[in-house]
């Protein structure tokens, strides 16, 4: 552990906006948003967190201020050790941060998602598409205000809505999401299922 | 047809080389027997579908053995997997390019309604963009089932009256 506590100090002698962060288990730091990136540069040449792991986003819902953050884990193969940075996007309505897609050509499809899941840009970044959902979705699905079941919306793809009469529809729920129980030694118990069966599509769910 | 043979099997002294029989059954025996599938393989459905088509299991007993990757040469699609919406519209568009005759299998819960996938990214059921002959329950079903689903098409091809078809066509 000796050596995550040095991290932590170093970097907070060279970055003194550093905040700790709690954490339960990997060494954890804020950082304001505009040392992001040399912080990570910091890190990756100079303590050897040569590997970004993980680069994602957390949505504390809407009217939370600030409502967007965005986490980086990164790992050292010369020290064994992995630490996490986040930032709180300082706008709420159009969240950007810089790009480390010049640290790690690795980061190019993460904030791709991130963007794609969350809205949130990435300054500098090379090609910033949606990657999971189509050019031209409107919503944000990872969101905290978008439904899981989707909201009704047009195809992707204008000819084949014309020849097919198809949307983009809300999903039908049928008593919740379809979750497994784990840990269910009986397996046909734990199979994916409703939770809640006292709705479905032709029965209204009953007020709270 | 007036005929002195009393015979009711086909006799090759009587008859020599010609067999009679019906246009609709020709064509229906011949469509039935090579049936290539198209396979449209989106998610865990079509390692499934990949065990059907080997020694084990062995779908080339039923003649659909000649996976086409290319939409022109092949009769049937077997759509094994999830269909997200943004997969829709290729999966569309190959059905469009497939030459008729063409038939659709609809293979797993995913493909046939959408699966546990009640989610903003899933097509609910495939039959939302092509029109599906048979559904296999199943998450993700046996080899045996889809065998199954095949015979079953290949009991419903042979009800078709392929030559009037034909001569509409
Ligand atoms: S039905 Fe099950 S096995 Fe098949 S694609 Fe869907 S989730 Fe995978």
């Amino acid at each position: 552990m000796s050596a995550t506590v040095d991290v932590l100090a170093v970097l907070k002698e060279k970055f003194p906006s550093a905040t700790p962060r709690p954490s339960l288990d990997l060494p954890a730091v804020n950082l304001p948003v505009g040392d992001v990136p040399a912080a990570l540069k910091f890190l990756r040449d100079e303590q050897g967190f040569d590997f970004l792991v993980d680069l994602t986003a957390i949505d504390w819902a809407e009217g939370v201020a600030p409502r967007f953050t965005v986490v980086y884990h990164l790992l050292s193969t010369v020290r064994h050790d992995y630490i996490r940075v986040a930032t709180d996007c300082p706008s709420d309505e159009s969240p950007a941060v810089a790009s480390v897609v010049s640290l790690w050509a690795g980061a190019n499809w993460h904030e791709r998602e991130v963007y794609d899941m969350f809205g949130i840009t990435f300054t500098g970044h090379p090609d910033l598409r949606r990657i999971l959902m189509w050019d031209g979705y409107p919503y944000f699905p990872l969101r905290k205000e978008f439904p899981l079941a989707g909201i009704d919306t047009p195809l992707p793809d204008a000819e084949i809505m014309a020849e097919t009469g198809a949307r983009v529809i809300a999903a039908p729920m049928a008593g919740g999401p379809f979750v497994a129980a784990p840990g269910e030694i009986n397996l046909t118990e734990a199979e994916p299922r409703a939770k809640d069966e006292s709705w479905n599509e032709r029965r209204a769910k009953p007020d709270a | 047809m007036v005929t002195t043979n009393t015979e009711i099997a086909y006799n090759s002294k009587i008859e020599g080389e010609v067999i009679v029989s019906r246009m609709d059954s020709v064509i229906n025996w011949i469509r039935t027997n090579s049936m290539w599938p198209m396979p449209m393989g989106l998610a865990c459905c079509a390692i499934e579908l990949m065990g059907t088509a080997s020694s084990r299991f062995d779908i080339a007993r039923f003649g659909a053995e000649v996976m086409r990757f290319s939409p022109r040469q092949s009769d049937c699609m077997i759509v094994a997997g999830t269909v997200t919406y943004k997969m829709a519209s290729a999966v569309r568009r190959i059905y469009d390019q497939m030459a008729e005759p063409k038939w659709v299998i609809a293979m797993g819960a995913c493909a046939s309604s959408g699966g546990m996938y009640r989610s903003y990214a899933t097509l609910q059921g495939v039959d939302r963009i092509v029109p599906v002959d048979v559904y296999i329950s199943g998450c993700p079903p046996r080899p045996e089932a889809l065998l199954d689903a095949l015979m079953k098409l290949q009991a419903k091809v042979r009800l078709e009256r392929s030559a009037t078809n034909l001569r509409r066509a």
